[in-house]
Order: structure tokens, then sequence, then C-alpha cells
């Protein structure tokens, strides 16, 4: 039996394509994932993504327990409802998620995790809970519901539809959420566009959902929400990284903090790590698709060497193919590699991702 | 969509067309590109190319997935539509008329043996469901 969403049948009702997605049974399309792609790069569309999990701690001293828990440092976190992308990580510096930390107050902060990984997730973090600070209380919140709203014109619908939103949300930064009555509102995406993710009761879902679209925002699936993510140089966990890979080799040294003082578990493991692979953009020269697992090879400085396609696929707003790949740190932007499809090899280029940002192709 | 009657229906899911000239004309089904979405790379075989029945002779590759083409029957690929490679969504528009190639049957009694109209509405109806 599939997992459902709190729009399940709100999807199925405008025709969705729906898809095994994990457990879930989630929309795939509403008709053309490419529509759905140009109308979040060039007006506003929405997700449903709420099968991904809200996870509320709260108790005395949330800081210091994610002070360990997680790889990027939440002293960074100074202002409420400020936001910060982080990996957690094994002891052996294994990816186990990747998520979103929102400070709300000393004694309440929520993360947002992956769909797949959720109920490894949280037993993680209960199992670390009991070790570092038994007196919190960690919370799945399955009563909730989550809705992206992408694109340029998304934060201006986001107003139309949810009243009194518009003054408290205007002024919030990239990375910044506020609440707004039963609607947690997060100026935050997959999608490399402008927009918010907004938490709200399940029940309410379906009323907000139609709303939105009658207020001119395109529903759209998971087929776009991966072009678009892929365009904006996101990684998707379970495909760039997972627990055998390290943030360090998977484009996600920025998101590390090793400077300060502070011990968080899988430091060690990181410091005394050499890193031999990285994370980099490729764009298809030669005609064809690119797609995760296909081989890269190449020669560098007279060796051989050889990668993987993470994610590959094709860029609509690029119109060509583009991929993230895991290649040897010798590779640098503007090499060329050769990448192993059926049974030929076709010429791609080496770029600095992202490929795409609000709107413009930065390649 | 309803499927065309003048038409037979290979099992993979390519239609083929029989022409005046004794060439048939080949392409993939509505139901085919339903399952793949929308079409963004096609590859077609050279013009000459000898083909068996069930040989990989086309890619059509869409957002999704990439799937092999087969020939339905054996025999000479004598044109192919070079239009179609740059508009690969011309077959998520009407896959009934975007054609991939034209080819002149080795073995014209193969053409006998592929699905009728009726044959192939029961086939994707059985994989519906």
């Amino acid at each position: 039996m599939l997992k459902m969403t709190p729009l399940n049948q709100t999807h199925r009702d405008m025709n969705a394509k729906m898809v095994d997605f994990g457990g879930w049974d989630m929309p795939l399309h509403y008709g053309s994932q490419l529509d759905e792609h140009h109308k979040v790069r060039q007006d506003a569309g929405m997700f449903d993504v709420s099968h991904m999990l809200p996870v509320d701690i709260k108790g005395d001293n949330v800081r210091g327990f994610l002070r360990q828990l997680v790889a990027n440092n939440v002293d960074k976190l100074t202002v409420p409802g400020k936001a910060l992308y982080s990996c957690m990580l094994t002891p052996q510096a294994g990816i186990i998620d990747d998520l979103i930390i929102y400070f709300l107050s000393e004694t309440w902060f929520r993360i947002v995790v992956n769909a797949g990984t959720a109920d490894k997730d949280v037993a993680w973090m209960l199992k670390q809970r009991d070790a570092l600070a038994p007196h919190l209380e960690i919370t799945p919140r399955r009563d909730m519901a989550m809705v992206a709203v992408q694109g340029p014109n998304a934060r201006a619908k986001v107003w139309q539809v949810i009243p009194g939103s518009q003054a408290v949300t205007e002024e919030l930064k990239q990375f910044q959420s506020a609440v707004v009555g039963q609607y947690f509102i997060a100026r935050t995406g997959y999608t490399g566009e402008d927009g918010f993710e907004i938490i709200l009761p399940a029940a309410d879902a379906p009323v907000f959902w139609k709303a939105l679209h009658a207020a001119g925002v395109a529903p759209a699936g998971l087929g776009a929400r991966d072009t678009l993510r892929l365009e904006a140089g996101m990684n998707l966990y379970g495909q760039d990284m997972d627990e055998t890979k390290h943030p360090l080799e998977s484009g996600l040294a920025w998101t590390v903090d090793l400077k300060s003082e502070r011990d968080f578990i899988g430091k060690q493991t990181l410091l005394d790590t050499t890193v031999t692979h990285q994370l980099v953009g490729l764009v298809l020269i030669d005609r064809g698709v690119l797609r995760s697992h296909q081989e890269v090879v190449g020669q560098k400085d007279g060796a051989e060497y050889k990668g993987e396609i993470t994610s590959g696929g094709f860029s609509p707003t690029m119109n060509q193919s583009i991929a993230l790949a895991r290649v040897p740190v010798q590779i640098t932007v503007g090499d060329e590699v050769d990448v192993i499809v059926r049974d030929k090899k076709l010429r791609a280029k080496v770029v600095k991702y992202p490929f795409v940002r609000n709107g413009k192709v930065l390649i | 969509m309803s499927i065309p009657t003048n038409l037979k229906y290979s099992k993979s899911h390519e239609w083929v067309r029989s022409e005046a000239d004794g060439t048939v004309t080949v392409g993939i089904t509505h139901h085919a590109q339903e399952l793949l979405g929308d079409m963004v790379f096609i590859e077609l075989p050279d013009v000459g190319r000898k083909l068996k029945q069930k040989e990989e002779c086309a890619v059509a590759e869409s957002v999704k997935a990439a799937a092999d083409v087969y020939s339905p029957i054996s025999g000479e690929v004598t044109e192919v539509n070079a239009p179609l490679v740059d508009e690969p969504g011309k077959i998520n528009e009407d896959a009934f008329s975007a054609w991939l190639f034209k080819m002149k049957p080795s073995n014209p009694a193969e053409i006998d043996g592929l699905l009728d109209a009726a044959a192939y509405t029961e086939l994707v109806e059985n994989e519906d469901h």
C-alpha cells in the first residue's frame, strides 16, 4: 500500500499521472513536465512536498544538541526564523540525509528531512538525543502538509491567497521564515527560483492548493522538480550522495563547518580524510541525453581516469543535456570528458554549476 | 485517443502503415509516448541500413527515460523523418503522424503477422491493469 499525502485526491482530480516515489503515491506531472518546468522558471508553479517530514525539536538548549548532530554550524542561526542547510553524518562521515533546520526559538527548532530517509533520520535523532540531550522532545509532524510555491511570481500569488501574509513575509530574505496564523512560510526552495515553502495543517492543504491554482499557480510534479533542481545544481539525496559518500566529495564542502572548535558527529573522519573525488557539472556537446550512472572516462596528465554521472537529464531551459558527475579532483572546469552512452562515447564539457538561477542560464 | 484501424502494430509499441508504393512507414504509438512523457531526443537509423524484425534501430528519449525502438519487420531503411530530430515534441502532439522512418520490406508476410487495431487495443488495456 503506497503512502498518500493529504493532497492525493486533489492531484487525481487534476488528472495527475501518479507514480510510486519511494513508497509514496506522488504526481509525476499533470500533462506536460516540460510545460510545468517552464512555468516555474517564468511565472509560478506549486509542488506537493508533503512526503517530506518536518521534525520539531523542543526543550532547553536545542542549539547545543544540534551543534553536535549536524555538520553545518547552527550558531550561524542568530535571528529567529532563519534557516540553515546541512548534512547529518555518521561517525564515518557518510551522509545520513541533507536537511533544512529552521531556528524558531532557543527552545524550538524545526528540521525538514527527505521522505525516503525520514524513518532512519528520526531513529538516528532519537538515538543521539538519548545519548546527548535526553530532556529534548522530538516530534515528527505527519499532521502537517508542505507546499512549495516557486517562480518569479510565486510570492505575489501566495500573498493573494493568504490574507495578511504580505506584510509579514515581504521583507524575508532568502532562507528566512515567518509564521502567519496557521501557515509556516519560508523563503526557500529546490528550483533555483524565488518562492516560498509553506508548512500547514494537513486538513487545510486541499483548499489552499485549489486557491493557489485559482490564483494562476500551475501544479507541477516530481518530473519538473527534478529537472529544475538539476539545473539549479542542487543535490538529490540517494542519487548525488548517500551514506557511502561524504560531503567533501559531494559538492557540499560549503555546508560543513570544520573551522569552529565545536565537535560534531563525523568531524574527526572528515579531518582525517584525503579528498579524492569531487562533484562537477557537465554539459553535453554531442547530441543525446546524459543519465545517472553513465560512466565518465578520459585522460588527464597521461593517466586514465573514470567517474560517474550521479544525476543527468535534459535541461528544458538550456535545451541540451546536463549532468552532475563524480570525478577525480584532478579534473578541472573547461576539461572535456567522454561519457559512455549505450555503445557510444559522447563528448561533454566540465562546467561550474549551477547551470540556471532565477530564470537565467549561467553557463 | 483512439487507435487508428488502418495501421498495424508491434507488441513493442511501434505502428506500421503500408504505402501504395510497397514501402511501409514506421512510428511509435500514442500509448508509447504517453508512457515516456515529453520527448527530448530522437536518434534515427541510417538510410540504407538493413534491419531484421525486432532489431533495435532507433532511440526515443523523453525527460524520463531512453527507449529503444525496434524494427517491426525486416527490410531496408529508405527514408528517415530528419526534421523530427529537431522537434521530438511532435511525437507527443500526434504520435501517429510523427513517423520515424520508411522501409522496404524484405518479407512482406511479416506485416500480416503484426497486431491489428483491435488486438493492439487489447494489449494496451491489459498493460494498464
